[in-house]
């Protein structure tokens, strides 16, 4: 039996589920399973579900119902949505690693006690998994990072990194969608479109997804 | 009838936004949309603006010449003055501007405001809203100086001045809901916050609002990130409080030690510089109850802005619109 998460108010108009404890596949699967089972049967009042590493936030409106009963909902539908078995989806992205796209290479090399081929290689090595969104529309934290590649940020954001560059810092990778300061480290970049509101389904991951690289010219 | 209209000045924030963005912050988009809810509602309903959109006003004048036609406008919010071809400058007041005539807004003592026009100008869409996210300008998008907006089906509207809402006047208490991270806290910082007295500093955006007061620091500096909402109170490394605002972040790594209740969110954004508050800990429930208290007032107060006050205005208003009077129409 898994531990209950907990249940804290964020003001009168949200509630978050925490499931507590550090980033893991494991709890980010209950995280993404109770969301599942909430977009398929919403509360009454739910405005939406904002999933993250160990938490869920589940925002409602305050006029119609309140935290209580939202809460109560999710808690009966976690007894069923953590026994769900899930198929991940899986994306292939192709990175461009030569020099111009990955102005950052030589850098992590160096602190990585590795040469640039191997940490293209170990880059490639790694299988991700989409945990959540943050920081900027469309920034998927991306966690998979083999070890040898764990960099803390540099000391300062930097700005002018194109869009579709892929960053690393720690154990995330990132690929951006727009032009946002950062102080991780650029190590390639995709012509994949991960935000394009032209689309049906504008953002290209889900959390939970899987996700692979593959190299390219 | 058509109009046009040109900023000869723009403050630097100034964007346009609508109602905002739901249902995105799964992945990582910010509801956006207006930083004071009620004063931009009030602006939308007096000019009953077709597309839904107003221009969004920080510090900083704004001069906006009509270089044709005429076109009625409102402006709501933060005591912002605004004179009209010289006359006397006024807040909360609406108005028609003429070819050549000048709009001049300066900011009062709050710090946002609202100014829509009686006409129908489609603003840039991005995942289907014109509210600005200012730090992408996407959206509807950045205003400055130079910018035109041509108008279709302008209307004038009658000068006047307006209302202001229910509650407007600057909070000395602001009511809180501890948590959702008050855990990452030692009592001693949950004492300060409910003890202590914060400034509202001159720190701010459309993300949040810096509040000088005793640093609150976290016990545990490190936390997975977890989800934010507007109004949450997040404490950055140096104990340092920030009150999200419209574009924040969606997910944070800085635990956040309370949440103003909505009622209360948008009048701490506006609140003039270097006033201070206490903050009043209360229930969730009691939150909510202060919360439907509130949107009552509010939605009583635009239906009487929206609304000529005479029977004939009503009538004839109804007639122009519709082409037949309804019996049932307000």
């Amino acid at each position: 039996m898994l531990p209950a998460p907990t249940v804290r108010p964020i003001g009168e108009g949200a509630v978050l589920i925490d499931f507590g404890g550090a980033i893991s596949a494991a709890t980010n699967d209950r995280v993404v399973a109770l969301d599942r089972a909430l977009a398929a049967q919403p509360p009454v009042g739910m405005v939406e579900t904002v999933p993250a590493f160990v938490s869920l936030m589940i925002v409602f409106d305050p006029l119609v119902t309140d935290g209580n009963e939202v809460a109560a909902h999710a808690l009966a539908l976690l007894e069923t949505a953590s026994t769900v078995q899930r198929t991940p989806r899986e994306h292939v992205i192709p990175v461009r690693y030569d020099p111009a796209s990955a102005p950052d290479l030589a850098a992590v090399a160096e602190a990585a006690g590795l040469t640039p081929a191997d940490v293209i290689a170990q880059h490639l090595a790694g299988e991700y998994r989409v945990f959540m969104y943050g920081f900027a529309p469309g920034y998927a934290y991306l966690g998979g990072v083999p070890p040898a590649l764990h960099l803390p940020r540099k000391p300062r954001a930097e700005r002018g990194h194109p869009v579709g560059s892929v960053i690393i810092a720690g154990a995330q990778c990132l690929i951006t969608t727009l032009p946002m300061p950062t102080g991780w480290w650029v190590i390639g970049r995709t012509d994949q479109v991960i935000l394009d509101p032209t689309r049906d389904e504008p953002f290209l991951f889900d959390p939970g997804d899987v996700i692979r690289f593959r190299r390219t010219e | 009838m058509q109009a046009r209209i040109r900023f000869e000045a723009a403050g630097p924030l100034t964007t346009i936004q609508d109602s905002g963005r739901t249902a995105l912050m799964r992945f990582g988009v910010p509801h956006s949309g207006p930083v004071d809810r009620r004063a931009f509602a009030a602006a939308l309903a007096l000019t009953a603006a077709p597309d839904g959109w107003a221009f969004e006003l920080s510090h900083g004048s704004c001069v906006i010449v009509c270089e044709q036609g005429e076109i009625g406008f409102a402006l709501c919010g933060g005591g912002f003055l605004a004179d009209i071809a010289g006359d006397e400058p006024k807040a909360w007041r609406q108005g028609t501007l003429r070819a050549g005539e000048r709009l001049r807004i300066r900011a009062g003592s709050g710090n946002w405001a609202y100014l829509a026009f009686a006409g129908s100008h489609a603003a840039p869409v991005w995942l289907g809203s014109s509210a600005t996210h200012a730090s992408s300008g996407l959206g509807g998008g950045l205003v400055t100086a130079g910018a035109t907006f041509d108008f279709a089906a302008s209307r004038t509207l009658e000068p006047c001045t307006i209302a202001p809402p229910p509650s407007n006047d600057p909070p000395d208490r602001v009511a809180i809901v501890l948590g959702p991270q008050d855990h990452h806290f030692p009592a001693e910082a949950i004492g300060h916050l409910t003890q202590a007295s914060f400034t509202a500093t001159t720190c701010f955006d459309r993300m949040g609002r810096v509040l000088g007061g005793p640093p609150l620091m976290p016990s545990s500096i490190s936390m997975p990130s977890e989800p934010a909402l507007r109004g949450c109170l997040q404490a950055d490394g140096d104990g340092v409080l920030t009150l999200l605002l419209a574009d924040h972040q969606t997910t944070s790594g800085y635990p956040k030690i309370a949440t103003v209740i909505s009622a209360d969110i948008d009048r701490l954004a506006q609140l003039p510089s270097g006033r201070t508050i206490r903050f009043e800990a209360i229930t969730a429930a009691e939150a909510l109850r202060r919360t439907r208290t509130a949107a009552a007032a509010t939605a009583a107060w635009l239906r009487s802005l929206a609304l000529p006050t005479r029977l004939d205005e009503r009538l004839w208003a109804n007639n122009l619109v519709d082409g037949v009077i309804d019996a049932n129409g307000v």
